[in-house]
């Protein structure tokens, strides 16, 4: 996957979680959780989802690196 | 016959308006059945049912109804259908023109009588308003229709078409005014007391990494998870927590269901049962959970969540505070709040080492409990917790 599609799937990823979150507003670096007001249970299910959109595993110790968009975008071009 | 009225679902609920009806007259309809759905303030809510036989009579869609009218009848089985009452306020217009009825919710054909007098001028006024005159229930000599009873459908037919915001969601300004009824209502009539306890939530967190690391994301556990087992399973220790303060006095509840309290995007909270969640697998509550909170955002929680909570439970999550101390919703006695998990030094064999605890706090009706018992009940979640294998 390239960026654009990351960014974009996880645009997807969170539609369904947080539908008047707009990603775009958030800066690369930004906490998610911070920026789009994520409790636990959406956290895990935005991970979910991402995990399940693309079809990677995304084993628990790794989700910290999901926390921000360039952390995200960096994990996910890696696998 | 059997009534079928509006639930009160909730301490802070006094009216509700039917949106939509799931069955039709006639129908069977079975205990625990949806059978309609009802507008408050906490959004739109599927109501259950729970008597056995047939439904008939049912309330018009998009009236203001107090808690305790009656929306419908239920015929048990082998009886004998009974005639429709006249004064009965079941008669709904069928409304022709598409353009009037609500995407959502299809207008309820009542079983009229057979043949229905219908006075000319109503027949005409109602060809002109686009209502079938036939179906509409007649208040004049011999049950005729009458021209007043065409114009009234129809401003009923005009309520009903009056589009809604959002179908499912909940309006932040009624909750807060529901929430703002119940806390006031809450702090006014109930002597709280306050308890709070430092937990070593260690074995917990290694429990949890443990499950986690082994499983997909799907199936993984939040530790809140373990906090509601574990005061779920402290309840079967200490039940004189587990009830409702009612007529002057403190009435045990017969089953452990936790009401979890959920916040909403945009604003409120509600605090919908888990039932039985004692007896609950951690799988099964982390299911539960899930399901919940979907569905206290989208809409769709159902009477009984919102009338059998025992005791509520607010976890604040990995991003809230430290402690909190709840505000007990009526007619409870009790709420217990778990902080965020957070690493702090403590002494642990002689040694200071970095361990992750949390503070679980109790606020509970002195008129039911005395703070010796609340004391209990934090002992009694604290071992639980010590112990995660066995939740």
């Amino acid at each position: 996957m390239n960026e654009a599609q990351i960014r974009a799937l996880a645009a997807q990823a969170l539609a369904d979680i947080a539908p008047e979150a707009d990603l775009a507003s958030v800066g690369d670096a930004e906490d998610l959780r911070e920026a789009l007001d994520l409790d636990s249970m959406d956290f895990l299910n935005f991970v979910i989802a991402l995990s399940q959109k693309s079809g990677l595993k995304i084993p628990e110790a790794d989700t910290a690196c999901l926390y921000t968009l360039r952390g995200l975008v960096a994990y996910l071009a890696g696998r | 016959m059997a009534d079928f009225t509006m639930p009160s679902l909730g301490a802070d609920m006094e009216t509700g308006k039917v949106v939509e009806w799931l069955v039709k007259p006639g129908d069977r309809v079975k205990p625990g059945d949806v059978v309609a759905v009802v507008e408050t303030h906490k959004g739109a809510i599927d109501v259950e049912c729970f008597l056995d036989g047939v439904i008939d009579e049912l309330a018009p869609l998009g009236a203001e109804l107090p808690v305790g009218a009656v929306l419908a009848m239920v015929r048990r089985a082998g009886e004998a259908p009974a005639e429709p009452k006249a004064s009965h306020p079941a008669a709904v217009a069928k409304v022709v023109g598409a353009a009037a009825a609500p995407a959502a919710a299809p207008p309820v054909v009542l079983p009229g009588l057979t043949r229905v007098k219908v006075s000319p001028a109503a027949r005409q006024r109602a060809a002109a308003l686009g209502i079938e005159a036939d179906v509409l229930r007649g208040s004049g000599a011999d049950g005729a229709v009458t021209l007043a009873d065409v114009e009234q459908a129809a401003s009923r037919s005009a309520a009903l078409s009056t589009p809604r915001t959002a179908r499912r969601g909940f309006d932040p300004a009624l909750m807060r005014q529901a929430i703002a009824a119940a806390m006031a209502r809450s702090k006014r009539e109930i002597p709280h007391y306050y308890l709070s306890a430092t937990v070593d939530f260690g074995a917990a967190q290694a429990w949890l990494d443990d499950h986690n690391a082994t499983h997909e994301p799907l199936e993984r556990l939040l530790p809140a998870t373990l906090l509601l087992k574990a005061c779920a399973k402290a309840l079967t220790e200490v039940p004189q927590l587990n009830g409702f303060w009612r007529d002057d006095a403190f009435q045990p509840a017969a089953a452990i269901h936790i009401g979890w309290a959920i916040s909403l995007r945009g604003g409120g909270l509600v605090a919908p049962a888990i039932h039985d969640a004692d007896r609950k697998t951690l799988p099964e509550l982390m299911a539960a959970l899930r399901d919940l909170v979907q569905r206290a955002r989208a809409g769709g929680l159902r009477s009984s969540e919102l009338t059998d909570p025992t005791l509520t439970v607010t976890s604040l999550g990995e991003r809230g505070a430290e402690s909190v101390f709840g505000v007990i919703y009526p007619p409870q006695v009790a709420i217990v709040g778990f902080g965020r998990v957070v690493v702090r030094p403590w002494v642990c064999g002689g040694a200071v080492l970095p361990r992750p605890v949390v503070a679980v706090t109790l606020a509970a009706d002195h008129r039911a409990s005395d703070g010796h018992v609340g004391g209990q009940l934090l002992a009694a979640i604290d071992r639980a917790l010590q112990d995660p294998a066995t939740l």
